[in-house]
């Protein structure tokens, strides 16, 4: 086994479980003894990407939402957002900074935080299919 | 949602609690708005001292207040921000475009 412990949740696409996401992997994540900013970081990634999926994965309703998250061996945490929705027909263009099709209440910084937050960040989307964002974030080992 | 604010000299202050993400963004938008056009203040100040978190549903807020500061030509200030706000307000470059005080710990 490549992973030491995991984890997986599945909630539908209503703004209220933003903060139940966020904090479900903040208590996962709380196994490897994180430092109170990479917890802050580990965070602020997941409500990026859970937000970006309530706000624009199904226009048309409620979907659902998977998280999943692993330990991995090398004191690394592998986190999976993925969703069913309408997926991102340029993904290039949605990461760019400020770029939002969502209006005056969205910022456009989703990406650029979960980019800034995390090791490592990778995003896959087909139309019609829905959109998995991946990321890792290595925590520092405290001695 | 209830957030305390109190007006001296001209100067709104606005205390903000709590989480700010999407789910409540547009609350947090609203309210400030409201607040600014009833006390038309020449300098709004979001205190956000019992923030304990911030995503970039919490930029759109503050480039709201910004908005809504910038129309009456009034001035914004944000104070008592804690580390993990200041982290995404910088990552997000919106501390060059907005006075911003880190709380004193």
């Amino acid at each position: 086994m490549k992973f030491q412990n995991y984890m997986i949740l599945e909630f539908p696409s209503r703004s209220a479980n933003e903060g139940f996401a966020r904090s479900a992997v903040a208590c996962f994540a709380a196994q490897m003894d994180p430092t109170l900013e990479e917890l802050g970081d580990i965070r602020t990634a997941v409500s990026e990407a859970v937000t970006n999926c309530i706000v624009h994965a199904y226009p048309a309703g409620l979907g659902i939402i998977t998280v999943r998250c692993r330990i991995l061996k090398d004191h690394t945490l592998d986190i999976v957002i993925k969703d069913k929705g309408v997926g991102i027909p340029d993904v290039e263009q949605a990461r760019r900074p400020s770029y939002t099709t969502g209006g005056s209440e969205r910022s456009g910084m989703g990406f650029t935080i979960m980019e800034s937050f995390m090791t490592d960040l990778d995003v896959s989307s087909a139309p019609g299919k829905g959109t998995t964002v991946h990321m890792r974030r290595k925590l520092q080992r405290k001695q | 949602m209830h957030f305390t604010s109190f007006l001296e000299d001209g100067r709104l202050t606005i205390a903000l609690t709590g989480e700010i993400d999407h789910h409540c963004a547009k609350a947090y938008i609203q309210v400030i708005a409201a607040k600014i056009e009833a006390y038309m203040p020449d300098v709004c100040i979001l205190d956000f001292r019992d923030v304990t978190f911030v995503d970039s549903s919490g930029i759109a807020v503050v480039i709201n207040a910004l908005r809504n500061m910038t129309q009456i030509e009034g001035k914004l200030l944000l104070t008592g921000i804690s580390s993990q706000p200041m982290k995404v307000f910088r990552a997000s470059g919106i501390d060059k475009l907005v006075e911003m005080k880190e709380a004193v710990l």
